[in-house]
């Protein structure tokens, strides 16, 4: 090589190439159309003061913690459609546990107890599509199913009633309960805990060998055993954290309502996903963002919540939800063509 | 001179398939020793069996004159055997550096934490691959950006970095072109020169011809035997891969067939007029 081919080499890398690189670059784009539209159609009417982003971003930050998970998971290569379920299952378990009339714990305990029966679901998750070799898609959409039947038929079983509620003075003797309702520099607890658990999980993936892990066992499963990427240990791990993030949001939810009900987290799923994919997760894994997951649950939370602000109806959130997803999904695809073509 | 790695009699059975049978083999600090076969001669079964995805079912593999058990192909690594596999073993949205190191990442400690060092990582990476004389511009492009070349080259440098002894190749050349080809047999006995023993599985025999040392050759789950470059021509090797004997007794079947033909054909019109004759 002579120094002049080297030199020519070593020329500086555009700064959009090296933003091309990034999965969160389309879901940032979407982030501006979408915001700039809602102060355009609702700035007047409340959608830019401090009450609407507080508004916005708890809604966000509910979905942002389940997608910070379900992305990683994502990009492990693999899908919990259960998460939904477990939702109400951690709910009714926490408010069963702790109800004076049933179990009378402690809130703490009975959360690190919903905690350990959220793990084991999650585990059991893994162990199944891993030992069947089942897709993960089936695997958990029975599980989905199983505990949703399970959780009312259980609870009726218990309490004759779907909703077990009556928690509010226990929440409001115990301080830890503090932790998921308080608010801090104006932001409710459930922001904090949202922004918590992005930055580490991020960290997690960016910055550590397990996250290099979770994009092997994505990319190509085979390859990354191949190369020594205990793949078996890192996704059980996963399905095990979208549980114990499913258990979080059950906590906030229940410490919020003073209450739990059956049905609480349906749908949450597909939105989870839908804001993986926003956020420039791959479907077929091995790419993809925590980040970007939280700028996606940010922009489904922007479209549920300015649509009230505006005087269009309700009823066309989903509309838009969708659009947004397909429109998403296809500036992803192509910002990722360009990224890989061959740079010379 | 104790050879690196050395397979005695071994063999493996899928239940009734005999996919290797006795096989014998010794590969020695700098060479390059082919294992030539065609289709579903073994090969793959067979390196498999040495990069400890397989075990053998019979047979006992030594290393350095040790007799050695690989359990996972994490264990083959740990003792210096680096697979490059037919698919690369190679993540194309996933950057250089990144899968440079995966299952391997080097660790930095910040506080109580450890962390993935990715400064480390990209430099180390472009040192690596300038060795082999590839400049990458820029360590976090996606491999999927290299040609298939390159991607070959990226695996070998890194297997050449984690100080394998063994060097295992799985078809390197089979889906490039010329040039690239002749790329990826540099980088073989570049490998060579530094004292790794390299195996290097093909059916192209030129290629093998090119950068081997000694040849064995592999046939339905047995060997033909391991042959120094002295002792065997191109020719012969190519004549042992397809089968030699079967070869010839095909050449005598098809010549058969050919003397047989006028006959038959006539007793066959004779019989198809027949057929469509009035009654």
């Amino acid at each position: 090589m002579t120094a002049q081919s080297r030199d020519e080499r070593l020329q500086p890398i555009g700064l959009w190439q090296r933003l091309l690189l990034r999965p969160e670059l389309g879901s940032i784009a979407g982030l501006i159309v979408v915001f700039t539209f809602f102060a355009l159609m609702a700035g007047s009417s409340g959608f830019l003061t401090w009450a609407g982003t507080r508004n916005y971003l708890e809604v966000a930050a509910q979905l942002g913690i389940l997608a910070s998970a379900v992305a990683l998971l994502m990009i492990a290569g693999e899908f919990d459609l259960s998460v939904s379920s477990m939702i109400g299952v951690a709910a009714i378990s926490m408010a069963l546990l702790a109800h004076p009339d049933y179990g009378n714990l402690p809130l703490g305990l009975a959360i690190l107890l919903t905690l350990g029966l959220a793990l084991s679901v999650g585990y059991l998750n893994g162990y199944l599509v891993l030992r069947t070799g089942l897709p993960s898609f089936i695997v958990t959409l029975a599980m989905m199913f199983i505990l949703a039947g399970a959780n009312i038929g259980f609870t009726k079983l218990i309490t004759k009633l779907t909703i077990v509620s009556g928690l509010n003075e226990k929440i409001a003797q115990d301080p830890i309960a503090h932790l998921f309702t308080g608010t801090l520099l104006g932001l409710p607890a459930a922001v904090w805990w949202w922004l918590g658990v992005m930055g580490v999980l991020s960290f997690v993936l960016l910055r550590t060998p397990f996250g290099n892990w979770i994009f092997g066992a994505g990319g190509d499963a085979n390859a990354a055993r191949n190369v020594g990427v205990p793949v078996h240990r890192v996704k059980i791990t996963l399905f095990m954290l979208t549980a114990a993030a499913a258990t979080l949001l059950a906590t906030i939810q229940v410490m919020g309502l003073g209450s739990a009900n059956v049905l609480q987290g349906q749908g949450k799923e597909l939105e989870a996903i839908a804001a993986a994919v926003i956020g420039g997760c791959l479907l077929t894994g091995g790419y993809g963002s925590v980040i970007g997951a939280g700028i996606g649950a940010l922009i489904l939370a922007i479209v549920q919540q300015g649509i009230i602000y505006t005087n269009i109806d309700l009823d066309w959130f989903k509309v838009m939800v969708g659009g947004m997803i397909l429109g998403a999904v296809i500036l992803n695809n192509h910002l990722r063509k360009l990224s890989m073509q061959v740079r010379r | 001179m104790t050879p690196l790695i050395e397979l005695r009699k071994v063999s493996k059975y899928f239940g009734p398939v005999v996919s290797l049978k006795d096989i014998d083999m010794k590969v020695y600090a700098g060479e390059v020793h082919c294992l030539l076969g065609d289709n579903g001669a073994g090969k793959s079964t067979l390196i498999k069996t040495l990069s400890g995805v397989h075990q053998p079912s019979e047979g006992q593999i030594y290393m350095e004159g040790q007799p050695v058990v690989f359990k996972s192909p994490r264990d083959a690594l740990a003792r210096g055997i680096a697979t490059v596999y037919q698919d690369l073993a190679m993540l194309p949205l996933m950057s250089i550096s990144r899968n440079f190191f995966l299952g391997r990442e080097p660790q930095r400690k910040v506080g109580p934490f450890s962390i993935y060092d990715a400064a480390f990582a990209a430099r180390v990476a472009r040192e690596e691959m300038k060795k082999i004389g590839i400049d990458i511009r820029d360590p976090d492009q996606p491999v999927g950006t290299l040609s298939g070349g390159e991607r070959q080259s990226v695996a070998i440098a890194r297997a050449v970095y984690f100080g394998a002894k063994v060097l295992i190749l799985d078809e390197p050349t089979s889906a490039l072109g010329v040039k690239e080809s002749a790329m990826v047999l540099k980088y073989i006995v570049q490998a060579k020169l530094r004292g790794l023993g390299v195996i290097f599985i093909t059916h192209n025999v030129h290629h093998a011809w090119a950068v081997g040392d000694t040849f064995t050759v592999l046939n339905r789950g047995k060997s033909y035997g391991t042959f120094g470059k002295n002792q065997v021509t191109r020719e012969q090797l190519l004549q042992m891969m397809a089968g030699g004997e079967e070869l010839e007794a095909l050449a005598v079947e098809l010549d058969l067939i050919a003397r047989k033909d006028p006959s038959t054909a006539a007793a066959e019109h004779q019989a198809a007029e027949e057929l469509h004759k009035p009654n």
